[in-house]
């Protein structure tokens, strides 16, 4: 392999592939040939590099610059000024938000330095269609590290030192899993991966997946030498088309070099991975139900007493881990536990729940200036999360809320910020660290609306097997519909909080007894909101439409729009009436609240209350 | 491909260095080609040609070969800096082919700054 002296290395996961990024490799590549540079340049095709927002990007090693928001019409001056004569293109560099002159590396960008990577350790550096590239950079010297040198129940013992706990949203500790599993009656033996990532704005999983598949197998190679499987499924959705195609090529090339299939490395393990696609409903991410699928029966939970490590698909033995679990693994194997409890909070020698240990993979979206995904220590705070690596909010509105744990975690307040972020603190606060989803909200988000919103989606999802989450997800929904047109009731927040408990305590699956979250949350920390919505029939941020009041102040209607009469011609209703020179009047009658009229007045005449 | 065994993946690995440990931006000496207009026209090109000859002939993998513009002083181009890990940059000028063999040699390799071709010990520190 010949050394080049530079490696651009042009993040080809889903989002930036959106914004084209194939399309910028290939003009890349082209205007590199025209300079006579390709023996000197190569460009890389890596997976998400996780600062979505300021995609297309690019990062030019080994000096570590980071470009941003790369066009196709920036390249040839990019590739002559940068890469021939050296000078870095200052316009392309990322600019943080409150700062004046751009930061070129990426190790000074907040975003990326307050990070530690160890799922995502390979993101951004290798060729995820590259088996080559990723052995180059460690994997699979975990694999043989415990085909070699350990025994199945060592790599048990090792797994629950670490006190790794499952990434998929329960925080069950791994170890004990893989035990129950392995002393589990029944052959064979089944390996599953879920890498069903259902939740709204969630993409850890699938930026594993994407640019660096062979972390995920590895993974699953090492679980299965130890709780003596076979047979493993990676279950994926239909929807992650680029990172099946990179898991595919990711498997095909494992098995060309005899690292998936018989006498693996020549020690007579063996093991083979089939990928099952699912068609996207929510409800298969949850074990039993993504075990009925992959069977071919339809994707619907079963009750919890019966554990799926003793008869889970097909009825036999299942280890089931979803994505970030399986990529965190073979780091914990070669770096060992003491390692991995070094990191986080509490402590798991004694009790396995005792502690979170380890990073998580969030993905922060919502109102903050820097959305993407973002891997950190357990036990950061959400200030740090959300301050010091998102940049804060946007538009110097004031923080609000924030929603951890996808649709069905809950909001937390202000007043939480400097809450630690670990599976008990979350949960004791009334959310969950779920799969990892952060939405941040700020004031011009209504916490009504929001609790309906989310209550709406996981209502849609809801598979329909068990009453309580079929019925009383609807009736919540229906309530809060209700209260957020103008018409609640006194009687409806207890109605809320009753219909809530009981969905928690008689759901079968973990969607229904985390579905009410955002409602519950938003009842404990932002009541006072419910309250005007019913008492006062007024939205405080002015987004439930219905409870709006448009009015026209005449004196700026006059002194300063003259009585332009846009809003009068805007309105679709005919419901406001003036002339020149004379102040507009909003008739309440005939108002149908669009807030046309709000939206075209220039001179802030139209006042919403 | 036949299977591979576990001595193959060391191999591979070794394979595969050169990209991946400067793409980390590890490594344990830089060195600088300055490729600005006045470098490029006084032969810079042909220096770091003979870098990367050297790179390829000797199969380094820990030191970075980079280019920056003009370092400034265009008089003395073609122009490079040699920064070992730890220690300050030295600027050489008045480079030829055979000049920076000889740097890499001696100082890259042996650790002794080439004093004869040396400018100075330069304080814009880039790494």
């Amino acid at each position: 392999m010949k050394p080049y002296r530079i490696n651009l290395m042009v993040c080809a996961g889903t989002g930036c592939v959106a914004n084209h990024s194939f399309e910028i490799k290939k003009a890349l590549e082209d205007e590199v040939k025209k300079r006579g540079l390709e023996n000197e340049v190569q460009v890389v095709a890596t997976g998400c590099n996780g600062f979505c927002a300021e995609g297309p990007l690019m990062v030019v090693q080994p000096e570590g610059i980071f470009y941003h928001q790369v066009t196709i019409k920036d390249i040839p001056h990019l590739v002559e000024e940068h890469f021939l004569k050296g000078r870095p293109v200052q316009k392309l560099m990322y600019v943080p938000p409150d700062a004046k002159a751009p930061i070129p590396k990426m190790s000074d960008i907040s975003f990326f330095n307050r990070q530690m990577l160890i799922a995502l350790r390979n993101r951004g550096l290798i060729d995820p269609e590259k088996i080559d590239e990723a052995i180059g950079r460690g994997a699979y010297s975990a694999l043989a590290k415990v085909l070699t040198a350990m025994t199945p129940p060592e790599v048990v013992s090792l797994i629950k030192a670490s006190g790794l706990r499952g990434r998929g949203g329960g925080g069950f500790p791994t170890g004990i899993k893989w035990e129950t599993c392995r002393k589990a009656h029944g052959e064979p033996k089944y390996i599953i991966c879920n890498a069903d990532e259902g939740d709204p704005g969630a993409f850890m999983d699938r930026s594993i997946i994407e640019g660096d598949p062979h972390s995920v197998l590895e993974g699953m190679l090492i679980g299965a030498y130890a709780i003596g499987s076979h047979h493993g499924y990676i279950y994926i959705r239909q929807e992650y088309p680029l990172a099946r195609e990179r898991l595919t090529i990711a498997v095909q090339q494992a098995r060309e070099y005899g690292l998936l299939g018989d006498n693996i490395f020549g020690t007579g393990f063996q093991f083979d991975i089939k990928v099952a696609r699912g068609a996207g409903a929510f409800v298969c991410g949850e074990s039993t139900a993504l075990m009925a699928s992959i069977e071919g029966r339809v994707g619907e939970p079963r009750a919890k007493y019966i554990h799926t490590v003793e008869h889970g698909l097909w009825n036999l033995p299942t280890c089931l881990n979803n994505v970030e679990t399986w990529a965190t693994v073979p780091e914990i194997i070669l770096k060992g536990a003491e390692w991995f409890t070094s990191i986080g909070t509490g402590d798991v020698s004694k009790n396995p729940w005792g502690g979170s240990k380890g990073t998580k993979v969030f993905s922060l979206t919502g109102k903050v200036k820097n959305t993407g995904l973002v891997e950190v220590p357990m036990g950061i705070t959400l200030r740090e999360i959300i301050y010091d690596i998102g940049g804060g909010i946007p538009k110097g509105k004031q923080f609000k809320s924030v929603q951890t744990g996808g649709p069905s975690g809950g909001f937390l307040p202000a007043s939480l910020l400097d809450l630690q972020v670990d599976y008990e603190q979350l949960t004791e606060a009334g959310s969950m660290m779920g799969s990892g989803g952060m939405v941040v909200m700020d004031e011009d988000n209504c916490m009504v609306d929001m609790a309906k919103y989310f209550l709406a989606f996981t209502q849609d999802e809801s598979c329909g097997k068990c009453t309580p989450c079929r019925e009383g997800t609807m009736r919540m929904l229906e309530t809060l519909e209700r209260i957020t047109q103008g018409k609640g009731r006194e009687e409806d927040i207890q109605l809320l909080e009753d219909l809530s408990q009981f969905v928690m305590d008689a759901s079968l699956c973990a969607l229904g007894g985390s579905a009410p979250n955002p409602v519950l949350t938003s009842l404990r920390y932002f009541r006072e909101e419910y309250i005007t919505h019913i008492r006062d029939k007024k939205c405080p941020a002015h987004v439930c439409r219905e409870l709006n009041v448009y009015t026209i102040d005449p004196g700026l209607c006059v002194t300063k729009g003259h009585g332009c009469g846009v809003c009068r011609r805007q309105c679709p209703e005919n419901a406001i009436t003036g002339e020149k020179n004379v102040a507009h009047v909003v008739s309440q009658e005939l108002c149908k609240k669009c807030g046309v009229c709000y939206d075209v007045c220039k001179f802030d005449a139209v006042k919403v209350a | 491909m036949p299977n591979i065994k576990i001595e193959d993946l060391a191999r591979i690995q070794e394979q595969v260095r050169h990209t991946t440990l400067l793409r980390e931006g590890a490594g344990r000496a830089k060195i600088t080609v300055h490729m600005g207009t006045c470098g490029i026209s006084a032969g810079a090109r042909k220096v770091m040609d003979a870098l990367l000859k050297v790179f390829e002939e000797r199969d380094i993998k820990d030191i970075i070969l980079t280019t920056s513009g003009c370092a400034g002083l265009c008089s003395r181009e073609p122009m490079a800096t040699v920064e070992i890990a730890g220690q300050a940059p030295v600027k050489y000028v008045d480079l030829t082919d055979t000049k920076i063999r000889e740097i890499f040699e001696r100082h890259v390799m042996g650790g002794k700054v080439v004093t004869e071709y040396a400018l100075a010990y330069g304080s814009e520190r880039t790494h």
